[in-house]
């Protein structure tokens, strides 16, 4: 089985870039400070009462599945940073499928934003955010679903860039909507229904309530936090990952040999 | 058998172009021959290495590596070709043993292991074995971005030849790299010929590269223009010479006419050596010389000439 080498060799290699820069591992440690500790806290004291659960943790699950979603689904454009360097052509000038190529890749953004995300969970737990082995060990599974969505949907997104600062307006005007539009850090309970129709079509909605799903469940707050069951996020995330993924696979290598 | 390369009336048109980057491409390369594409910038050289290599479609017609069509056996084909890009396409972030074991393990000659000492014995012989042939030593284990640029050039030789191809693409390997270790190199692709009967198809702009070629091509404006043997494609464009010269020139340049030979005066008389040998002509002459040397066609002229011809 030669391909599942080179699924780990792709992997191994976007993991080992992660821990020799000192730019990202520091980012890894200092954001989640920022966003947990100063937003979440703020949050908390500001809205907490009224809203009726804690921010703290809300903010933290947010955050959690942005970054899970958002890292890998960014990681995947490194793909076109090998295609400007011309590494690419190592690559696929290899007999290796191209699936077995994108899938080593999504398994590389994975495990680095899994690293990115440890700091943030020993982050929450200094902060007190109720989370128990149990809820550790079932974010695991979740963590690894939340990534494999963000790197199908970057994928995707990949097949409109064309290079580095398109690739940043892009993920700009992708993201940035849905850090509204999937509850980031604030309730989405009630919107109008246009907006409503968005956050159904937004990724991250999904990502995000699956964490929530977990670290509320058997909570109080369930009902006003979490917005759909973890079988039907489930669910839909499998199917838009099927989606994403085999349209992104076909448009990337399309593109990449129909110059 | 079939051919190791085979290309008929291949055609490529970028999407954004608006013209043939190669424009009816044909020939063969047989198994354990020496192949050389040459042409100037822009000629669509590195556009038909890069379709023979599978890692661009092409327009339209025939390419089989080693029987295997490119555009419907892909993975068959990437199995028998190596290549040594134009450009550099090694990861900066990795050090070179690294990007070697992402090679080795991409085309499934070893398991992949996260450290070089967790690697089979055999890769990390072969690895220390090819990079003393190049000369890289161990630099090998060096990060890329500390490596000079014919070090880096270097390295790429290791990871093209790590994988034993069948038809190995040379794409202007030897660019960046100091005498000593061109010549390295092409004892070494010498002597793997000899041993594995592996088919070598070289780009390059030097041409003294591809005067030990059996075959040369020479494409301008993405269309062949030349292609035979280095021998033929030389006495069909230039001439051996003979150059002589005698104390006096009026009675040499008598003899020279009466010899029926063709030759022009630039200084000392320069003789065409066409059909006979520069032995044969110096015997018939009874002038005592001052000067005598003779001048060998070389690919380069014979490919300056052609391409002076195309473009006039």
């Amino acid at each position: 089985m030669p391909d599942l080498n080179a699924i780990a060799a792709i992997a191994g290699r976007d993991l080992l870039k992660f821990f020799r820069d000192p730019g990202r591992l520091i980012a890894a440690v200092v954001f989640p400070f920022l966003m947990i500790f100063l937003l979440g806290g703020t949050l908390q004291l500001n809205l907490g009462q009224s809203a009726g659960f804690n921010f703290i943790g809300f903010t933290f699950t947010g955050f959690l599945g942005m970054t899970l979603f958002q890292s890998t689904a960014q990681g995947l454009s490194s793909l076109m940073e090998d295609r400007l360097n011309d590494f690419a052509q190592e690559v696929f000038v290899s007999p290796v499928s191209r699936y077995s190529i994108v899938f080593g890749k999504i398994v590389g953004e994975t495990l680095v934003a899994i690293m990115q995300v440890i700091p943030f969970v020993l982050f929450a737990l200094i902060l007190r955010v109720p989370l128990t082995p149990t809820h550790i060990a079932l974010l695991v599974p979740v963590a690894l679903l939340s990534c494999f969505m963000g790197g199908a949907f970057g994928l995707l997104l990949l097949n409109t860039m064309s290079d580095t600062r398109g690739a940043n307006q892009i993920f700009n005007f992708v993201f940035l909507p849905q850090y509204f539009l999937a509850g980031l850090i604030s309730p989405i309970n009630v919107l109008p229904w246009y907006l409503a129709v968005l956050s159904l079509l937004s990724p991250m909605r999904y990502v995000i309530d699956l964490a929530r799903g977990v670290v509320y469940a058997g909570t109080p707050e369930y009902g006003r936090v979490v917005l759909l069951s973890p079988a039907t996020n489930i669910a839909v995330l499998g199917a838009m990952f099927v989606v994403f993924m085999v349209a992104g696979t076909a448009l990337f290598v399309r593109r990449e040999t129909s110059r | 058998m079939a051919p190791a390369i085979e290309v008929r009336e291949l055609v490529k048109r970028y999407r954004k172009g608006t013209v043939n980057a190669v424009d009816g491409v044909s020939f063969d390369v047989e198994q354990g021959q020496f192949f050389a594409l040459l042409g100037p910038n822009g000629a669509g050289k590195t556009t038909t290495i890069s379709i023979l290599t599978t890692t661009l479609g092409p327009t339209s017609g025939i390419v089989k590596i080693a029987g295997h069509d490119v555009v419907r056996e892909a993975s068959a084909v990437r199995r028998e070709v190596g290549i040594i890009f134009q450009n550099p396409s090694l990861d900066m972030n990795l050090n070179g043993e690294e990007n070697i074991r992402f090679h080795a393990v991409l085309y499934g000659l070893y398991p992949y292991r996260p450290m070089y000492r967790l690697m089979p014995a055999a890769y990390r012989h072969q690895v220390r074995e090819l990079a003393d042939v190049v000369g890289l030593g161990a630099e090998v284990f060096k990060p890329v971005r500390r490596l000079s640029g014919g070090m880096r050039r270097k390295l790429e030789i290791i990871r093209g030849l790590m994988h034993h191809p069948k038809v190995l693409f040379l794409d202007e390997p030897t660019s960046g790299l100091d005498t000593a270790s061109r010549r390295n190199l092409w004892q070494y692709i010498s002597e793997l010929r000899k041993q594995r009967d592996i088919t070598i198809c070289l780009t390059t702009h030097q041409l003294a590269e591809a005067e030990d070629a059996d075959r040369v091509c020479i494409i301008d404006h993405g269309r062949v223009v030349a292609m035979g043997a280095p021998h033929d494609v030389k006495s069909e464009l230039v001439h051996e010479t003979l150059h002589i010269d005698a104390a006096d020139r009026g009675v040499l340049r008598q003899q020279l006419h009466a010899l029926k030979v063709p030759f022009s005066e630039d200084g000392h008389f320069v003789v065409r050596v066409d059909g006979r040998s520069a032995y044969e002509l110096v015997h018939a002459i009874d002038q005592p010389l001052t000067m005598l040397r003779t001048e060998s066609a070389t690919l380069e002229e014979a490919y300056l000439r052609l391409l002076a011809e195309e473009n006039a």
